[in-house]
């Protein structure tokens, strides 16, 4: 069975305009799919609808999520958020907010085992420390015991992901969880983060604007554009051959250290007009019904 | 070409307040270890490092918003390295700075023609609505822009208003502080392009700070890896691209993930 | 890192042991009034008016901090005035504190029609200059302690609820409350949980502010003979009799008003001092 299946999701600032239009994508168990997309296309709007975390400003007008063939939608509230916490996690953007400042990292990664799945304090103990040493934390003992302040950047992110995998969930969201990283940490947690997805078999939406980190850990992405999503494609092909001019222009905007003249170039005025044009067409036809 | 800025063994260093005893000065970290080099005329030179390598607090040192803790600073001759603030007033103009975030360096309350009319008006220049004027059509804004507030304007544009600011004051030399790794890759590719042209246009001086290697190749001539408050290698850029000889300029490159699934990344 | 914790942390230290210092010493001499204080508080003696401290010439053995006009014993006055001056400070403070921090809680972090409904009373609330309408809620429910208390919780819960929904809203914002969330925590829980012990030591600063807020209060209505029976003795109260009698006797004046300048910066201090110390960002 897929692991999440999202049909024409709509979401629209209450009284205000679209920010998702009818965007549609699935995931596979275990397939990591990249949302790309400029700032504002809506990307980390997707993984919060999934999460059901989206702010109080932001209503859902229509579609399904399907998360394991259940629709999420239409569960009442209290289900879907033990739905929810049993089978989804998230690994967040900022690590310097992202974990408590008042709770040391044990309870942290543990309470959610105890106070809502029900584990035994001593077998979620045991696992955080299993945890902590799979994401290669040296002294998870003395870590657990830490306020997060105490730590640095990367060795937060290292944390947040081992939180995240804590449940074995089905699917995580990922909402750009390295861009407040250096290069360097960068790539050590994204191969961390590949590893553990390999491991333990979750599927994973990983929300980002960076391409180059797309190439690396995802199969499949979408490209999104003012909350439609443009094109829909696996990555082997959309790195050879994007289909969609939008994309495409996105992709030679793209930074490329080994080659000077490529990457680095403005997305054409005229393409921007075209996929407007086309956001403009789309809400032509959802008015007209 | 002669060198515009002559930098000789650079040291900086700051009070480290968590290990000051309850009398008595605080001991001093060392943020930058001696640093020599020099940034000719005419030249757009990349500053690069990791977070904590000392790049932020040279580009301060640079523009003398930091005073070196040793060693020497020239810029054009005239030694900036301990130049009293009132000293330092009249050359402040010559040296311009654009910051990272464009939204907490331009004044909310303010329109942006204010923005860019004020550090002209503290200089004493004259006919400032014609140098407004004439710096928002440098940086490709229509002039309508200058009775707009900042949280009205795109990332990027906020970013060029930033520039508008600097270059407006005729400087010789301006520090770019991360002024892209906010930004979108198509406003990113469209500031560089236009950084690039007021470069050779004006003839301009440049510093570019960056923990963007990318980017760095596209915009700078010289590229400068920091590490540690210590220079690993300075060299032109396409050679330390090409065939980089300190183990963390090695390491930085291989870490940025190109655009290419096909890219080996081990 | 390059901060100040340690330095905060020293200084910290000082300042929260003299500030804790005084008022346990207060405490202390609250409790034991009756034993401690030398004289009887109340005890007129008009052969012995306007006797001068100990250190003056003319004092009178005993009678350490000088007599009033009636000659009455300052130190067991000011003793006296302790009990009331603290029963107001930790009663009303406390109260006050939870009414306050518990809308501003609900409002910050519920959002929604709660947050309106709460905010727009604060805005109404505030519209009320306090000083009046304390008098107005003294001359309604006449006077008495629980007329003083009744009267800062009254007016005063909207400087908690302010102050503590802006901080739980900025909470609410950060990404480990969206992760509690996705973990399946409920709201109230997420509040007490998550938010709640990040806005505590605002909370706390706060508490300990309007407990100094609560004492010059009740000196002010002392002052203008709202407080309690006037037979009892109160720091505001002897104020206003010393005041009377400033070119002849000023220590009857001063007395008081030194303790209250002491008690009220020892509270603010305190607040101050235990935040340092115990939150866990700054420690």
């Amino acid at each position: 069975m897929t692991a999440l299946v999202i049909r024409n999701l709509s979401v629209r600032l209450r009284k205000g305009p679209p920010l998702l239009r009818r965007v549609s994508l699935d995931l596979a168990p275990g397939e990591v799919r990249g949302l790309v997309g400029e700032s504002g296309a809506g990307k980390s709007m997707i993984g919060k609808a999934v999460l059901g975390i989206l702010p109080p400003s932001v209503e859902i007008t229509g579609g399904e999520i399907l998360l394991e063939g259940t629709d999420l939608l239409r569960l009442p509230p209290a289900d879907r958020r033990r739905r929810i916490g049993a089978s989804c996690a998230l690994i967040p953007q900022d690590p310097l907010t992202a974990l408590n400042p008042s709770h040391r990292i044990g309870p942290q990664i543990t309470d959610r085992l105890v106070d809502i799945l029900g584990w035994t304090r001593r077998n979620a103990d045991a696992r955080a420390r299993e945890l902590l040493a799979e994401v290669q934390i040296p002294d998870p003992d003395r870590v657990m015991r830490s306020y997060p302040h105490e730590l640095s950047g990367g060795m937060r992110q290292r944390i947040l992901i081992a939180s995240a995998f804590a449940a074995e969930p089905r699917l995580i969201v990922a909402d750009e969880p390295t861009t407040a990283l250096d290069v360097t940490v960068q790539k050590q947690i994204l191969k961390l983060i590949a590893g553990m997805q390999a491991r333990h078999g979750t599927a994973i939406l990983f929300v980002t604007h960076d391409l180059g980190v797309v190439s690396k850990v995802c199969q499949r992405l979408s490209v999104l554009y003012s909350g439609m999503v443009v094109e829909d494609a696996r990555v082997a092909d959309f790195f050879r051959a994007p289909r969609h001019p939008y994309s495409a222009a996105l992709l030679a905007a793209t930074p490329k250290y080994t080659d000077p003249t490529a990457g680095l170039n403005p997305v054409p005025d005229a393409v921007i007009e075209a996929v407007r044009a086309e956001v403009a067409a789309f809400d032509r036809e959802v008015a007209h019904g | 070409m002669a060198d515009l800025y002559e930098v000789q063994n650079l040291r900086l260093s700051l009070a480290d307040m968590t290990a000051k005893p309850l009398l008595g000065a605080a001991p001093r970290i060392e943020i930058l270890k001696g640093l020599t080099f020099t940034i000719p005329k005419g030249a757009a030179v990349g500053i690069v490092g990791g977070s904590g390598s000392g790049k932020s607090t040279l580009g301060r040192a640079l523009v003398r918003l930091l005073e070196p803790s040793g060693g020497a600073i020239r810029f054009g001759g005239t030694d900036l390295t301990h130049l009293s603030d009132a000293a330092l007033r009249p050359l402040r103009r010559r040296f311009q700075m654009i910051f990272q975030d464009p939204l907490s360096s331009l004044n909310p309350r303010h329109r942006v023609g204010t923005i860019i009319a004020e550090p002209l008006r503290l200089h004493g220049f004259d006919g400032i609505p014609a140098r407004v004027a004439r710096a928002l059509d440098q940086v490709g804004l229509p002039q309508s822009f200058a009775a707009r507030y900042p949280h009205e304007l795109s990332g990027g544009q906020r970013q060029r208003v930033g520039i508008a600011r600097a270059i407006a004051l005729e400087p010789d030399f301006i520090l770019a502080d991360e002024i892209v790794s906010g930004l979108d890759v198509s406003s990113q590719a469209q500031v560089l392009n236009l950084l690039e042209r007021l470069v050779k246009d004006l003839g301009l001086t440049l510093a570019f700070i960056s923990h963007d290697l990318s980017v760095i190749r596209r915009l700078c001539q010289h590229t400068i890896v920091l590490y540690q408050g210590t220079i690993v290698e300075n060299r032109p850029t396409p050679d330390l691209f090409c065939e980089p000889r300190a183990d963390y300029t090695r390491e930085l490159l291989s870490a940025i993930p190109l655009p290419d699934p096909n890219q080996p990344w081990g | 890192m390059l901060d100040g914790r340690t330095l905060v942390r020293r200084r910290a230290g000082l300042r929260l042991w003299l500030s804790a210092g005084w008022l346990t010493l207060l405490c202390l001499a609250a409790l034991l009034a009756p034993w401690v204080a030398p004289k009887d508080p109340l005890a007129q003696d008009l052969f012995l008016g306007r006797m001068p401290p100990f250190w003056m010439t003319g004092a009178e053995p005993g009678y350490w901090l000088g007599t009033d006009s009636l000659g009455r014993d300052v130190l067991s006055r000011l003793i006296h005035g302790a009990r009331v001056a603290l029963t107001v400070a930790l009663v009303a403070g406390t109260i006050t504190c939870i009414v306050g921090a518990t809308l501003g809680l609900l409002a910050g972090f519920l959002r929604g029609w709660v947050d309106m409904v709460i905010s727009r009373l604060i805005d109404i609330w505030m519209a009320f200059p306090p000083v009046l309408f304390s008098i107005l809620l003294i001359a309604v429910l006449g006077p008495g302690l629980m007329s003083i208390i009744i009267a800062i919780v009254v007016i005063d819960w909207t400087r908690f609820a302010r102050v503590v929904r802006a901080e739980a809203m900025a909470q609410g914002a950060m990404d480990y409350v969206a992760s509690a969330r996705v973990a399946g925590r409920g709201r109230i829980s997420t509040l007490i949980r998550e938010i709640l012990p990040n806005v505590l030591p605002t909370i706390v600063v706060l508490l300990t502010l309007e407990m100094g807020i609560a004492v010059i209060v009740e000196a002010i209505l002392s002052f203008v003979n709202l407080s309690i029976s006037t037979d009892d003795p109160t720091w505001g109260g002897m104020i206003s009799e010393g005041r009377a009698s400033i070119h002849q006797a000023w220590w009857v004046l001063v007395a008081p008003l030194v303790t209250l300048f002491l008690t009220v910066l020892s509270f603010s201090q305190l607040g101050e001092g235990l935040k340092d110390r115990f939150d866990p960002v700054l420690r």
